[in-house]
């Protein structure tokens, strides 16, 4: 196995420790905007999809960069906007008032 | 450089899942995830405009237009009652987008790569493929394009099986053979199984599915980034992995269930036996329910997903409200698979201005019924369940359910006597101290609105 490989892979292991530590804390109350959120996050393929539509040389490959890019981009941009339209609506108890 | 950018990209989205640990703070940890998406996708264009060769821009712009114009139409659009389903269509983009890199690869090397690099092209084809078909199937299941009901494919779970392992061989003869046509066999059959296997599966078994989805989209996304050899994609590929498998295992829990028992069963929808409905119930009118909450001092109201679909969350606020101001103290106790994703009935209350503060978990919700005067139990059914903890025959026996039936009074809202998504009988609707309240959710919040107003 190549050394990038390599450090990919510890990469991989760690940010899955990492992830599993801090969104263990997550209350429940925020599971959907966890899930819509990581889902955006996931959008980051959009790096590759990028890549692939830009350097594609035939048209098979022009094709499907393109679909890449407008799948990833659907999940970046939906993800985070309904993620932050859900999150502008948690609100606080607004002290004694109610 | 870039390497130090796309570190960065990474430590943002830690940081903003990390807001998301409180509501205070959730809104700008969104925020700091989406500048660290900025940041990789800036770095990865001046990337590629520093080589030297001619780049197709125009594609990748028409894909940025119009994925993104899609994207933002489908998020502002959307009614927080179908956010299940809007998530399952996201997911489903995502996995589907990972796969695609992987294709373009096999197609730019024609598929002459080393075995490294084949394994985790494989994985992003086929857990991509699998994500992007299952999660359309679960989005038209979510918004009743095809019936909730499990769909029983032929040979169930032995055909599920099969399709499985012929896809894991085709990616295995892939990778040693650098076969182009191994790996295009290997995704069609993910794509096939996408479907076959998220048909079979019940509606209220779909926080488990949609969990999985998301996870899996998760993973696709890593695979893709070892793929480019891209650290950017690894970190984010892996936290949500992680995110959603954590929150498959919570959602495995809440029902009592194994995942392969949920993915495999066909669990639900099972014909309800001809006794249901023939038994004595207590039945309740406005009038009723209106007199038994004004008189209370705590009422707790548990919303499950028949709230979602009468649209009812801001009727159980303006019930709420009236009640407060007769000095009637009102929380809500949501269990983690109400509804059709996880925290569904917590975002629809906060869209009705419910305060956080006020709703309870499973765990904090428990010890307090005994001392609550009226549960309002509002499209809620298998999650107040008596049976779970006292019939061992029962098929849910064992799930953690909302210890109701402790209460003096429960009025449970239902449109019907019709047993719920389990297809089991509840005990809890012929105890002496339930009434019935057989009218839409909206309907009977908004009518028993007007009898405490008449009071």
């Amino acid at each position: 196995m190549s050394p990038e490989f390599i450090q990919g892979i510890v990469v991989f292991v760690l940010a899955s420790f990492v992830g599993f530590e801090v969104i263990r804390q997550v209350p429940p109350t925020l599971h959907t905007p966890l899930m819509s959120g990581a889902n955006a996050i996931s959008g980051i393929t959009i790096v590759g999809a990028i890549i692939a539509a830009a350097t594609g040389s035939a048209w098979v490959a022009g094709i499907l960069g393109f679909l890449a890019v407008t799948f990833a981009m659907i999940n970046v941009v939906g993800g985070f906007l309904v993620t932050d339209r859900m999150l502008e609506m948690f609100k606080k108890l607004p002290g004694k008032s109610r | 450089m870039t390497e130090l950018a796309y570190l960065a990209a990474g430590v943002l989205f830690i940081l903003g899942l990390k807001g998301l640990t409180s509501p205070r703070t959730a809104r700008r940890g969104n925020r700091l995830a989406s500048i660290g998406m900025l940041l990789a996708i800036v770095v990865v264009v001046f990337d590629l405009l520093g080589l030297d060769e001619t780049m197709t821009w125009g594609i990748v712009i028409a894909g940025v237009v119009v994925g993104g114009g899609i994207g933002a139409f489908l998020a502002l659009r959307v009614q927080m009652t179908n956010m299940p389903q809007l998530v399952a269509a996201f997911n489903g983009f995502g996995g589907g987008s990972s796969a695609l890199v992987a294709a373009t690869t096999v197609i730019a090397t024609n598929a002459a790569m080393p075995s490294e690099t084949g394994t985790t092209t494989v994985l992003s084809l086929v857990i991509g493929a699998v994500t992007l078909t299952g999660s359309f199937v679960a989005f038209a299941k979510l918004q009743g394009l095809i019936g909730g009901k499990p769909v029983s494919i032929p040979g169930g779970p032995v055909t599920n099986g099969v399709i499985a392992a012929a896809t894991v061989a085709f990616g295995v003869v892939a990778v040693t053979t650098n076969s182009p046509s191994a790996y295009w066999a290997a995704t069609a059959l993910a794509l096939i199984l996408g479907l076959t296997a998220v048909l079979p599966i019940g509606g209220a078994d779909m926080p488990v599915v949609i969990s999985l989805l998301n996870s899996f989209s998760g993973i696709a996304a890593a695979m893709a980034g070892f793929i480019i050899g891209n650290q950017a994609l690894i970190v984010g590929g892996a936290l949500v992995g992680a995110a959603g498998l954590i929150l498959t295992l919570d959602m495995s829990v809440a029902m009592n269930r194994s995942i392969a028992n949920i993915l495999f069963s066909g669990f639900g929808g099972a014909v309800a036996d001809e006794e249901i409905g023939t038994k004595p119930v207590k039945r309740a009118t406005a009038e009723d329910a209106a007199i038994a909450l004004s008189y209370a001092e705590r009422v707790i109201v548990v919303p499950g997903y028949g709230l979602a679909v009468a649209q009812a969350q801001h009727a159980v606020r303006d019930l709420a409200n009236a009640l407060e101001e007769k000095g009637v103290e009102v929380h809500y106790a949501i269990h983690p698979v109400a509804g059709r994703m996880p925290g569904h009935m917590n975002v629809l209350l906060a869209e009705a201005d419910i305060p956080y503060d006020l709703l309870l978990d499973l765990e904090q919700s428990n010890p307090r019924f005994s001392q609550t005067d009226v549960v309002l139990i509002v499209g809620a059914n298998d999650v107040v369940n008596p049976a779970a903890k006292n019939d061992e025959d029962s098929p849910i026996y064992g799930m953690p359910i909302l210890d109701v039936d402790e209460a003096t009074t429960v009025i449970v809202v239902k449109r019907s006597l019709s047993p719920g998504f389990a297809g089991i009988d509840n005990p809890l609707f012929y105890e002496d101290g339930t009434m019935m309240y057989f009218a839409d959710a909206k309907v009977a919040l908004e009518d028993t609105l007007a009898a405490i107003g008449q009071l």
